[in-house]
């Protein structure tokens, strides 16, 4: 604990438990080890560069790069040039992967570019505004500040989410539809919109394609059908449907109720064909906004540190895309895709003749915690011949490797931009000194590139961002002084004297086909329900989600002695409290297929009979990913972070079952 | 320069024919303050065209997020033809007012409200208080030793931020921030009447029993110091606490994509506490729980 700061003693709600997190300390100096046998010890930066360039150049075609989510897009940067340009690999991505790359994917296919469409402000003055699959209340507050003014200005509220969140207590209808049932749900509007004569014909023939086909597709899923499969009552189905698309401006929302799921991209394609088939985008106050859960999930990918594209979010097979990287960089691009981070895991698999992947530098990343199968994540990096991990605290992830380097913390210790969910790319500034030896990521990267043959210049982080200005159009406008100038540029902004409008798409209204360009095609997606299926010995869906005042693997927010803190529960609602005979505080057992965890029950009248709610934010008491699946989206990557099958087991368990 | 190469110049040229809905020209509106004239854009409120011109008008409950509230009455000025004074923060300018701010009567006025809070209030946390005690000629004193004061002490129920309701001069600042300007949690209310109506939290239960979230958007905006982090009351309390030595730099949160601008105050290269430029397009000064106060995991140093 951490002297006065630390969480003290407390206990004023019932089942309040008393609780002091693990509480990480920052890494000061860099640490090495020959094997994992042995513990870590103090090294030099020298030693441990050294350890880290020859471990690399070891195991050149056999690399993995983990950028980093949370750090600046310059350090993203710098470390995609490294993977591409020193390792000779497009093997480069984030926790972007976990998370919303679903949204970039179904964006992209659309539309032809992966970022929310709209901003934060036209949500102030929209008419209608659908929340699904998120509880922005809690995960994303003040994004939720400007959905509350939009409320207050008129707007009315949908929220489409299994639970009845704090964001759906704010809703004039939440529709409490079954976990996996999106795509349903989403024809089912879809339908009655056509049905009801209310779709957007001219902006249909004008700006889209593979209408005929979607009518066909959406045709089955009637109202009384989708109520069967959602679980919703038709007419709140009809009432959404008929708001959605008489509403002079809609915006659609979505978090990851959406995108954790084994098909997370089929998920985000049915959402954006309501948007195609009301003409909700492209348009101020209309369009589709992904919120996004790091503060550079966005930027990490617009900066190329993912395996299929290059920085500006340009595409790594367009051969003149690749030659102009090649020119710049002075280098030879592979013409394929990389692996992603999903990808990267499964190469990790030992198997005859060694696994594909045998060397691994992860920055600021803990996928030991945040994978889903957090046990089969854990074997894959402990299989590794060499992992350097670079950090400012010794997570799990970091315990197991070879090498740690200490860095900065992006958002307090270094200069740079990160890039918000508006597509916002604001400047990151250094307010504090790192403690002991911790260096800047850039830096690292660059004396480890350095030492492989790679001499890399950067003054500063203005440095590295007009290099990426250079090679990327749609950043070409942002200088530093400029984005101090607008607190904050969105992209594209490919102009030094113009800014761009707020909304991206306004090219499908334009009446010349020329200048329209290509069209949004309807996604042909069909419905695939949950892999991990509930049974009599697995009768309870669990899905996942954040609190309030904590975040993702607790390593941050787990230092901050928060009142409204209480640790890991699994919530249930009264109903099923009752059924399996439990209540508030009592520890439980609860197993899924793949593993199980002990954690007390809290009550939530928010769930409903058969759903079961947990977090990931104090694995180290109970580690929620041991249940979860790794199903994972065949596009984007993405684990089925929302669908486990579970069952609840009261202590002690009986011998025989 | 220009970038020819660029793929998104179609994007520019198609949003031409959308309806971007612009602030329609607002007039500007000709009038004097002090027997100068001033041009303003119509919509300014008194209080805006003479901070444009530079004139200092105390304030109290005025925020710069927030509707007026006509609270504190600090901010009166003269405006000719009207039989009382009239607060500058909310009036809205007319063209062909005449107001003056400094008249006798303006002054008297201020000099009387600063005499009643400064005799029942704390201010010394409230900047700009002492110097406009000293301006006014205020003399709080003269009300005698007795004067009716709260003298309850500061409530200090969490770790994040301290209540002083003994510095609280009934603004309502902080209600509406937590209500349904802002952050829409309503756990700040009045609650008494007349000489005992006092700032409450769900009539008057502790913090931590009540449905804040602790989101400091309450402290962002009061403006005497009655709400303050804990961080700050703990510093002040040891004598540490010195703004003088202070650097304040703006940057991200790290907590979620939102990217909402922190403004963290750094005292000895410890961050102690946060804030929003009120200005800013997506926080316009608000944050949550994690971004005011979830930034102790950089400085667990040893």
């Amino acid at each position: 604990m951490n002297g006065t700061n630390g969480p003290t003693g407390r206990s004023t709600r019932a089942g309040k438990r008393e609780r002091s997190p693990r509480n990480y300390l920052r890494l000061t100096h860099p640490l090495v080890r020959d094997s994992r046998d042995e513990p870590f010890r103090r090294a030099t930066w020298e030693e441990a560069l050294t350890r880290v360039a020859e471990g690399l150049a070891a195991h050149r075609g056999a690399f993995g790069m983990f950028a980093c989510a949370r750090a600046t897009n310059e350090m993203n940067y710098v470390a995609q040039k490294f993977a591409r340009v020193v390792m000779g690999t497009h093997n480069v991505d984030s926790c972007n992967r976990t998370c919303h790359a679903p949204s970039v994917a179904g964006l992209s296919a659309a539309f032809g570019s992966g970022g929310g469409t709209s901003s934060y402000e036209e949500i102030e003055h929209t008419d209608l505004i659908v929340m699904w699959g998120s509880n922005a209340r809690f995960a994303h507050p003040i994004f939720f500040q400007h959905v509350l003014k939009g409320v207050r200005n008129g707007a009315r509220l949908y929220s489409v989410d299994p639970r009845r969140t704090s964001t759906a207590e704010w809703a004039e209808s939440w529709l409490g539809l079954n976990v996996g049932t999106d795509i349903p749900m989403a024809h089912a509007i879809g339908r009655e919109i056509i049905h009801a004569g209310l779709a957007n014909t001219a902006f249909i023939e004008r700006a889209t394609s593979g209408f005929e086909e979607y009518r066909k597709l959406v045709e089955p899923w009637t109202l009384s059908l989708a109520e069967k499969v959602t679980g919703v009552p038709a007419e709140a189905i009809k009432d959404l449907a008929h708001a959605y698309a008489r509403a002079e401006r809609a915006q659609l929302c979505w978090t990851l109720g959406i995108t954790e799921h084994h098909n997370g991209t089929d998920n985000v394609r049915a959402l954006i064909n309501l948007s195609l088939l009301t003409g909700h985008v492209g348009r101020y106050g209309s369009g589709l906004q992904p919120l996004r859960g790091q503060n550079n999930v966005q930027g990490g990918g617009d900066m190329g540190a993912i395996p299929n594209r290059l920085p500006g979010f340009q595409d790594v097979l367009d051969p003149e895309t690749r030659h102009r990287f090649e020119t710049a960089w002075g280098t030879t691009l592979q013409p394929h895709y990389g692996l992603n981070l999903t990808e990267m895991f499964e190469a990790m698999e030992p198997r005859p003749g060694g696994a594909a992947l045998k060397a691994v530098y992860c920055i600021g990343e803990n996928p030991a915690q945040s994978e889903a199968d957090s046990d089969q994540a854990v074997r894959r990096l402990s299989a590794l011949d060499f992992l350097v991990v670079q950090d400012i605290f010794l997570t799990k992830t970091a315990e197991l490797a070879h090498v740690v380097l200490p860095a900065t913390a992006g958002w307090a210790e270094t200069e740079g931009t990160t890039t918000n969910s508006e597509r916002r790319v604001q400047r990151v500034r250094k307010a504090v000194n790192p403690p002991g030896e911790a260096r800047e990521d850039i830096d690292i990267i660059c004396d480890i590139a350095a030492r492989l043959g790679h001499d890399w210049k950067y003054a500063d982080s203005e440095a590295v961002w007009n290099e990426l200005r250079s090679v990327s159009p749609q950043h070409y406008g942002m200088t530093y002084e400029r984005l101090e100038e607008h607190q904050g540029i969105q992209w594209p902004c490919p102009d030094l004297e113009a800014l761009e409008p707020s909304f991206l798409h306004g090219r499908l209204w334009d009446p010349d086909p020329g200048r329209r360009g290509p069209l949004a095609p309807f996604g042909l997606v069909q419905h695939d329900p949950p892999v991990d299926l509930t049974d009599e010995e697995f009768p309870i869906r669990l899905t996942t989600g954040r609190r309030l005042d904590s975040y993702n693997t607790g390593v941050q927010s787990g230092s901050f002695a928060s009142p409204l803190r209480r640790g890991e529960y699994v919530e249930l609602c009264p109903e099923d409290a009752e059924r399996y005979g439990v209540v508030l505080g009592e520890e439980v057992q609860v197993t899924s297929r793949r593993g199980s965890v002990r954690a007390p029950v809290w009550i939530d009248p928010g769930l409903r009979p058969g759903l079961a709610f947990m977090t990931m934010h104090f694995p180290d008491e109970v580690d929620t990913n041991r249940l979860t699946i790794e199903a994972n989206d065949p596009i984007a990557g993405t684990a089925e972070f929302k669908a486990a099958a579970i069952r609840i087991d009261k202590l002690p368990i009986a011998a025989i079952r | 320069m220009t970038t020819a190469e660029s793929p998104v110049r179609g994007t520019a040229q198609g949003a031409r024919g959308t309806a971007v809905p612009l602030a329609p020209p607002r007039r500007l509106l000709e009038f004097t303050i002090d027997d100068e004239p001033v041009r303003v854009p119509e919509g300014s409120t008194i209080l805006d065209a003479c901070r444009a011109r530079g004139k200092d008008v105390p304030t109290l409950c005025q925020g710069d997020t927030l509707t007026p509230k006509n609270a504190c009455r600090v901010c009166m000025v003269e405006v000719e033809g009207s039989r009382t004074l009239v607060p500058a923060c909310s009036r809205r300018a007319e063209a062909g007012m005449a107001v003056r701010t400094d008249t006798e009567r303006a002054r008297h006025s201020r000099k009387i409200v600063l005499e009643l809070l400064a005799s029942s209030v704390d201010l010394s946390t409230t900047p700009g208080a002492a110097e406009w005690l000293k301006e006014y000629g205020a003399e709080p004193d003269r009300f005698g030793p007795d004067a009716a004061r709260l003298n309850e002490g500061p409530k200090v129920d969490n770790d994040l931020y301290v209540r002083d309701y003994d510095k609280c001069i009934l603004c309502y600042k902080c209600v509406d921030a937590c209500g349904d300007q802002w952050q829409n949690t309503f756990a700040i209310s009045v609650a008494g009447r007349g000489f005992d109506a006092r700032i409450a939290v769900e009539h008057d239960a502790p913090l931590t029993d009540s449905a804040c979230v602790y989101c400091g958007n309450c402290i962002e905006v009061c403006p005497t110091g009655a709400l303050s982090f804990k961080s700050e009351f703990d510093m002040r309390a040891a004598g540490t606490w010195d703004e003088s030595q202070q650097t304040r730099t703006t940057t991200v949160c790290a907590y979620c994509g939102v990217g909402c601008n922190l403004t963290l105050h750094v005292q000895d290269n410890e961050i102690v506490k946060v804030t929003s430029p009120h200005d800013n397009p997506v926080t316009h000064g608000n944050l949550c729980i994690k971004g005011r106060f979830g930034y102790q995991h950089v400085q667990n140093r040893d």
